[in-house]
């Protein structure tokens, strides 16, 4: 059935969506995905998860409702739509995660025509995967102190410097890079590049997380070269460019695609279908009621975030454009904490059966997904990190720093 | 979701709200308040505080419509829905406003529940202005609405009520009492002289509140058969969503007043939300406030647009609501420092009003038992 809300078009789109998800979900992969696209190191995972995101997007699920000159489908107000069912069909997610999340917002913010018209077809397609070299060994949270350098030579930049954390960097062909043009002028010395990585002047080394997977790497750039053509904004404009893209990053942008697999709902409804299969203590832990509470404690954050996201669309009831947005990476990232730390103790002991123990429920899901919640309340500017922002930029606190 | 997207805050609605809105802001609400508050101060020595009603504000507030609002029109009402109640409920959190208009709204939607003719008359005569109170509570308090320790029967009504707000400012209690078929409400009139009323000294500033005692009170039944208890079933939602609304505008006062007060402050030569350890806190009260307030804009849409998901919304709301009030009046006070302890801070006028209202129509716990039997 459709939403009632919907205009005629955006129903029979959302009808569309459905048929096709379900007629072309794919079948599964021999051996298992990990369970986000910037987990993903196996090249035959690549192949898979790729041609996937291109057939969604010749579906038209993907970059509905951008003009068809970037590659668009030229729609109107259907990608929150196809969004919601990407997200719900159980299909798998995108690889090209920072590409659609990150780089495609940047360019159309403010990238030149012709960067739009190259690089946001491919982002679409899958065919080149973008990796972030934002962070670097010293600067973290406090991005800005970044160090990597940039030297202009005739149309060309040099890059030397290292980055670090960078999701995919073994599989991209480009880079959103951040270096520095001027060491003396902390923010506006920074400037914004598209770097091709398929050069003799970038290494990628792959770094391991404590879940033992890896999916991140180290990036070492020595003398890296830069058409000029491929920096996005003015020189010196870098710290305002990545504003646009973290923004994004952290929720706020328009979003021209799913790129997590399961919504936090669907996973919340695992969590409680967890408690009801599970008995200790001769009961089900579900009818533990300290536990029942703390299940659904975190279901009502749940609900509320999905009601935070209508709401910060109706401008009589938002309190300000971009103080829900704002909110958006910060809740979420710890509503999955909290609800996979309560997915542990639902299992006790068993949760210490990790991914590869035939006994392990869910082959080590639990354990697993919880390791890499860190990801979201560390990466893209930490949870304290966060709580500045709203506090200086919503309710304008003074600056920590 | 089958609720419309704005939450069904349509153009009239929003209207309201900023009228009303505006008519408070005029008012002063807690300006006002304070000098009924003088010499009531110590609990041991002081005198006892009398019942605050600002008959004035009232009276506007019966010219403006807002306490027919609810009424349906064929009671001479404005024959609006929960959403539209729900925007004046957030109102009366945030200018934590000592009215009846709270209890009026919470009655119109309980009576709206009940077939009768008697039912209909008081809906009219509340239209009028007729200004009523809910008795629905036995001593122990019981979070389920309808436990009540008060009995029906030969026609007249025995034993006694607790905690009925705004006791002292109604004309008339719908009271739930025990019958032969099950819980029936009833329609007395508070200054019956078989009506004892025992104002309680509570911790709330804004509400008044007593213990009401029947002594053979002759009452108009409001419900037949024992449908009492249906009718508060029904009316729940409403309940719940009307007190979590209250709970949200006022932590949304508290989160306000906490950042301007980080602002304006200075120690160690910055102002005080320069500092992690304030502004943090502070943060985490907008969050708490935006997710009890997204809930209970949904909770209102869903009683007036999608009835059959109505309960769950509004436990889900009062849930949130019920841990913010504690959580943001708990920062509130200990971020304001010093100041924010003294009876001279409108920060503890707003922490009471939200301590007692996380417990009205049961706390975040009870809420969240009550949603696990529906997942």
């Amino acid at each position: 059935m459709s939403d009632k809300t919907l205009t005629p078009e955006q129903a029979e789109f959302q009808d569309f969506c459905r048929a096709w998800l379900q007629e072309n979900k794919p079948a599964p992969h021999p051996t298992p995905l990990p369970q986000a696209a910037y987990e993903v190191t196996d090249p035959s995972h690549l192949t898979y998860l790729t041609e996937w995101q291109a057939k969604c997007y010749e579906a038209g699920l993907i970059a509905s409702d951008l003009p068809k000159q970037y590659g668009g489908h030229g729609m109107t107000d259907c990608q929150q739509i196809a969004s919601n069912e990407v997200r719900s069909a159980g299909v798998p997610y995108f690889i090209n995660w920072i590409g659609l999340g990150m780089a495609v917002p940047t360019l159309l913010e403010c990238g030149t025509e012709a960067q739009k018209e190259t690089f946001l077809p491919p982002i679409f397609s899958a065919e080149h995967i973008w990796c972030q070299g934002f962070s670097e060994p010293g600067a973290g949270s406090d991005l800005a102190s970044l160090q990597a350098s940039a030297v202009k030579e005739g149309d060309q930049w040099i890059i030397n410097g290292s980055k670090v954390w960078t999701s995919l960097g073994h599989f991209a062909q480009y880079m959103l890079l951040l270096a520095r043009q001027d060491k003396n002028d902390k923010y506006g010395g920074i400037t914004y590049f598209l770097a091709p990585m398929d050069q003799p002047g970038i290494t990628v080394k792959p770094i391991h997380k404590m879940t033992g997977e890896s999916g991140f790497n180290e990036v070492f750039l020595d003398n890296a070269i830069v058409g000029d053509h491929l920096r996005v904004g003015n020189v010196g404009d870098g710290w305002k460019v990545a504003m646009a893209t973290l923004t994004s990053e952290r929720g706020a942008g328009v979003g021209v695609g799913a790129v997590v697999g399961e919504s936090p709902m669907a996973v919340m409804q695992q969590v409680i279908q967890l408690a009801k299969d599970t008995r200790r203590n001769g009961q089900r832990v579900w009818d533990d009621p300290v536990w029942r509470d703390r299940i659904v404690k975190v279901y009502e954050r749940t609900e509320a975030s999905l009601y935070n996201g209508r709401r910060a669309r109706v401008k009589a009831l938002n309190g300000g454009a971009m103080r829900i947005p704002l909110q958006g990476k910060l809740t979420g990232s710890e509503i999955s904490q909290s609800l996979h730390q309560i997915a542990l103790g639902i299992l006790g002991l068993k949760s210490s059966l990790y991914v590869g123990d035939e006994h392990a429920p869910a082959n080590g899901k639990w354990p697993l997904g919880y390791m890499n919640t860190y990801t979201g309340t560390i990466s893209g500017g930490s949870s304290e990190i966060q709580r500045n922002i709203l506090g200086e930029r919503v309710l304008g606190l003074a600056k920590s720093k | 979701m089958t609720t419309p997207k704005d939450f069904g805050f349509d153009d009239d609605i929003n209207m309201l709200k900023d009228t009303y809105a505006k008519f408070l802001l005029e008012q002063k609400t807690t300006e006002s308040l304070r000098p009924s508050l003088k010499g009531t101060e110590d609990p041991y020595h002081g005198s006892p505080r009398p019942a605050y009603f600002d008959t004035q504000n009232w009276q506007k507030t019966v010219e403006l419509g807002m306490h027919a609002v609810a009424i349906p029109e064929a009671q001479g009402g404005i024959g609006m829905g929960l959403v539209a109640a729900t925007a004046l409920a957030e109102e009366i959190g945030r200018y934590a406003l000592p009215t009846p208009l709270s209890n009026n709204l919470l009655a119109a939607f309980i009576l709206r529940q009940a077939p009768t003719d008697s039912a209909k008359q008081l809906l009219e005569d509340m239209a009028s202005g007729l200004c009523a109170a809910l008795a629905l509570y036995g001593e122990d308090g019981s979070l389920e609405a309808d436990s009540t320790d008060v009995q029906f029967s030969d026609g007249k009504l025995l034993g006694s009520a607790w905690y009925v707000t705004d006791a002292q400012k109604c004309d008339v209690l719908i009271v739930a009492a025990q019958c032969q078929d099950g819980i029936d409400l009833f329609r007395v009139n508070r200054t019956d002289p078989t009506v004892e009323l025992s104002p309680d000294r509570i911790v709330d500033l804004t509400r008044d509140q007593a213990r009401v005692a029947f002594h053979a009170t002759d009452a108009e039944p409001l419900t037949e058969q024992g449908q009492g208890s249906r009718c508060l079933n029904l009316a729940l939602p409403a309940l719940l969503t009307l007190t979590a609304a209250d709970i949200a505008g006022a932590a949304e006062w508290q989160l306000q007043a906490t950042a301007d007060y980080a602002k304006v402050r200075h120690q160690f030569d910055h102002p005080l939300g320069f500092f992690q350890a304030v502004k943090h806190p502070i943060v985490d009260m907008m969050i708490a406030t935006d997710e009890t307030r997204s809930l209970v804009y949904q909770a209102a849409a869903a009683f007036d647009f999608d009835p059959d998901d109505a309960a769950r919304c509004a436990h889900l709301a009062k849930s949130s609501a019920s841990d913010t009030a504690e959580f943001c009046a708990n920062r509130s006070t200990q971020l304001h420092g010093g100041i924010g302890f003294t009876w001279e801070a409108d920060v503890q006028i707003y922490h009471k009003r939200q301590m007692h209202s996380q417990f009205m129509f049961g706390d975040g716990v009870w809420q969240r038992a009550k949603l696990a039997e529906l997942l």
